[in-house]
């Protein structure tokens, strides 16, 4: 098209200066449904909002220089609240087992679990199931002027004094949160000069693969019992 | 140039993605299939790393490379001597990325970027970030110190894994010259598979210097990136019912579309059950915008109909989309009546933001077939096509020229859409003049709408268009135009890619639309901020048609509606880069709006109704 006609064009109307036709919001007919934060349609109710709720996501990683910085980077840019993450190796080399707890809602923990196995360095990944078994270690060290209450009540959790000083005891403690956290309230009364917690590690009951889609072996190999 | 290396490749891309990597026996290993893609059908002998690194790429198909020379990266680019691998060098590392990431967008290949170690990598971030942000297949190729000093803070050295782990989608640091050739093969193929995103090598001095003879095997993603094509069948079927018993079926046809290649397929579904189609931006071109179901593209600058259908849908059919609270604008009044069928290749997308009653996680285009398979009966949406037309009629997309007003912008745009065929290109920097370009510029094409989206990075035209010309030279199609809109503030940030345009004499013209503001933040003053112009009025800018001179390119400025026409058929017939500074109406805003957070059904028409 030349350029002729260009200029010689209608130019388009409007309704004056910085304006377009047409209804203003107020006149134009809107709908009633509304969403949620999560995007739900509440009208009709698909469901209420969520409540969040703690649970424990494992994963299996390659253990490459970075995997770490990843999930914990992957973490912090969309503002998922963690509270621990563990990592340590399998009995297969080059893998990792990677294990978080996280306060979230439901779609908060699919999105954790659908985020985390986009990583390249991920091999399966999921939310182990309520059953599983956890536990943490837990390092405390209390003023030591009471040696046999210390261990007394150290005894009572299980626990175990590793270092024993006229003035510091340092007990270790290992269990399943509720149990820890009494443990701590119970030594509170020594007075804790320092603590330090693993964060909960966990594996699946039973037959049940701890990060869903594990194939036997990913994780540990021989997957028979070894006899010799 | 490259052509006998170039589209060899383009039978099998995909090829055997997930199956077994490449390296299982390692990078010397008989291997026929690799051996065929080479351009000579025998692998590529090597001696150095950087060697490999280049036979890596020229074995992927790559053609065609932008980046900026420095120390670390010395070695890569002595082997880039002689390659079949036609290099550009720009005049910021920025533009690299960006070049990069528009060649990538309208060749359908990842485009490829250089730098070297420290600011050249930092520099490159902004680019990286954009491409991520929008999805598109990108390899960046860093240089870094050399191993031993890694960690030392040597001269030069940035943790460039660690800065750009966030804005890829992978990113590898090179351990071995052994090696080098596989990762950087792996980075390239991987940037392209399932949901596209740009990807990263980092190659310290001593492995692109190091002797080697390993010749690299075969790329490949790695296991378990490129995800099945195919939705369940249940949840088809399911979707498939729902669209069928919509009242109100609309298509939202999102950049997936485009990156899928289903552009095709998606204008098939939609014009078979006649079901209305809006776009997101970076959908544009996905659907003709000429087509009477067409209702252009939704969101905050949307238009009033695409908007008005948004908002009262019942059965919104989203394909390829991450619904963008650019697009969604408030979630709470996103289509709130609908039931949402959403489209995806990546799973994480999902209700992500808004919640999918029918998930269909596959290829786009794949996925639009089953179910055209599965829908038996269209929608019955007679009333619902009337009130969509209506809508058109009621909120027609109209500017006024008033003779005591200066030249409008939107009337530059239009002027350009005229005078230019459909397959010309268009790029944009960020602010007004880009909602102009995608608002009164009649797109018909998939990509040929190159624009920075989801990172929104001022500055993104100019390198881009040097980046999309050269690709449509590549591609065979020198008689394309391209045109960059740009703002005069975006403009001033990337200006100096226009010497890369002269030197490699490239056929482009810029449209400058000039308002001497940063033109959408003072519009948001004036809407939000009660007109304090802070930071946002430049008074003054230089004269970009004496500048375009300067540099050696066609320089023009344009005041009145009169001269708008002979400027721009100047500028489309000169041959070579051209430069129109149009100086348009200062006070102009872009419009309908829908404020940031507010419902898309609320959209203003005029300033005071924001």
């Amino acid at each position: 098209m030349s350029s002729e006609d260009a200029s010689g064009e209608e130019r388009a109307s409007g309704e004056g200066r910085s304006g377009m036709p047409g209804p203003a919001p107020d006149e134009r007919p809107q709908p009633e449904g509304r969403r949620n934060l999560e995007g739900h349609r509440i009208d009709p109710v698909v469901e209420a909002e969520h409540d969040s709720r703690r649970a424990v996501i494992s994963a299996l990683v390659e253990d490459e220089p970075g995997v770490l910085a990843r999930v914990s980077g992957l973490v912090s840019r969309r503002q998922f609240n963690i509270e621990s993450l563990t990592v340590g190796p399998t009995t297969v080399e080059g893998h990792s087992r990677i294990t978080m707890v996280v306060e979230e809602t439901d779609p908060g923990i699919d999105q954790i679990e659908k985020q985390m196995a986009k990583l390249k360095p991920v091999i399966s990944v999921g939310e182990v199931s309520g059953s599983a078994v956890t536990s943490e270690l837990v390092l405390l060290k209390v003023h030591g002027e009471e040696p046999d209450k210390v261990h007394a009540i150290a005894e009572m959790y299980d626990g175990e004094a590793l270092d024993a000083g006229p003035e510091t005891i340092t007990v270790q403690l290992t269990g399943d949160e509720s149990k820890i956290d009494d443990a701590i309230d119970a030594f509170d009364q020594f007075g804790i000069i320092e603590i330090a917690r693993t964060g909960q590690t966990a594996l699946a009951r039973g037959n049940i693969p701890t990060a869903p889609g594990e194939k036997p072996g990913t994780a540990g190999e021989p997957t028979t019992p070894n006899t010799q | 140039m490259s052509d006998s290396a170039a589209h060899q490749r383009e039978d099998d891309p995909d090829a055997e993605p997930a199956s077994g990597p490449a390296d299982a026996d390692g990078p010397g290993a008989a291997d026929p299939a690799g051996e065929e893609n080479r351009p000579d059908g025998e692998p590529t002998e090597v001696s150095t790393g950087a060697e490999s690194v280049v036979a890596a790429l020229e074995a992927a198909g790559a053609e065609t490379a932008f980046g900026v020379q420095g120390g670390a990266i010395m070695p890569v680019y002595d082997a880039l001597y002689g390659s079949s691998i036609r290099h550009l060098t720009m005049a910021h590392e920025q533009g690299a990325a960006h070049a990069a990431d528009a060649y990538g967008v309208v060749t359908g290949e990842p485009g490829l970027c250089l730098a070297t170690s420290g600011p050249g990598a930092t520099n490159l971030v902004t680019g990286i970030a954009d491409a991520d942000m929008d999805s598109d297949a990108m390899l960046a190729l860093t240089g870094q110190v050399p191993t031993e000093f890694v960690g030392n803070d040597a001269f030069q050295e940035t943790d460039t894994v660690g800065v750009t782990r966030p804005v890829t989608k992978h990113n590898y640091f090179a351990g071995d010259a052994d090696s080098v050739g596989d990762v950087v093969g792996e980075a390239f193929a991987l940037s392209k598979v399932g949901r596209p995103g740009p990807t990263l090598v980092d190659l310290p001095k001593d492995v692109t210097l190091d002797d080697t003879d390993e010749s690299p095997g075969e790329a490949a993603a790695p296991a378990g990136t490129d995800p099945d094509p195919y939705a369940r069948e249940d949840a088809v079927e399911a979707a498939a019912r729902a669209i069928e018993d919509a009242d109100r079926p609309l298509c939202l046809f999102g950049g997936g579309v485009i990156k899928g290649e289903a552009s095709d397929v998606a204008r098939e579904f939609a014009r078979t059950y006649e079901i209305p189609v809006t776009t997101t931006m970076p959908g544009i071109g996905s659907f003709p915008e000429d087509d009477e179901l067409s209702l252009s593209w939704a969101g905050m600058h949307g238009t009033g109909y695409a908007n008005m259908a948004i908002t009262h849908t019942d059965c919104l059919i989203a394909v390829g989309t991450r619904f963008d609270d650019r697009l969604t604008g408030g979630i709470d009044t996103f289509a709130p009546e609908a039931e949402v069928v959403h489209v995806d290749i990546d799973p994480a997308e999902i209700s992500k933001n808004v919640y999918a009653d029918y998930p269909l996680i596959g290829d786009a285009g794949t996925v639009l077939e089953q179910l055209n398979e599965a829908i038996h009966e269209a929608p019955d949406a007679d009333e619902w096509r009337e009130r969509c037309q209506e809508w058109k009629e009621t909120y027609p997309m109209t500017y006024s020229t008033p003779d005591d007003e200066p030249l409008k912008p939107q009337f530059v745009v239009e002027a350009f859409d005229e005078a230019t065929d459909d397959d010309t290109i268009v790029t944009t920097g960020v602010g007004q003049h880009q909602m102009w370009a995608s608002q009164f510029w009649t797109y018909t094409e998939p990509r040929t709408w190159v624009s920075s989206h989801g990172l929104g990075t001022m500055g993104y035209g100019v390198p881009a268009a040097v980046g999309a010309r050269v690709a449509a030279d590549a591609m065979g199609e020198p008689d394309r135009d391209v045109v960059c809109f740009d703002g005069d503030g975006s403009f001033l940030m990337t200006m100096q890619e226009l010497s890369v345009a002269v030197r490699e004499d490239l056929d482009v013209t810029i449209a400058v639309l000039n308002n001497e503001y940063i033109g959408m933040v003072r519009q948001w003053q004036d809407a939000f901020f009660e007109g304090r112009h802070m930071a946002s009025d430049y008074n003054w800018m230089p004269e970009f048609d004496k500048l375009a001179e300067a540099f050696g390119a066609l320089g023009i400025r344009v005041d009145g509606y009169d001269e708008v026409a002979p400027a721009v058929e100047e500028a489309l017939a000169y041959d070579g880069p051209a430069v129109i500074d149009f100086h348009v109406d200062p006070e102009e805003n872009v419009l309908p709006m829908v404020p940031s957070g507010g419902a898309n059904g609320r959209f203003a028409l005029t300033e005071d109704q924001l």
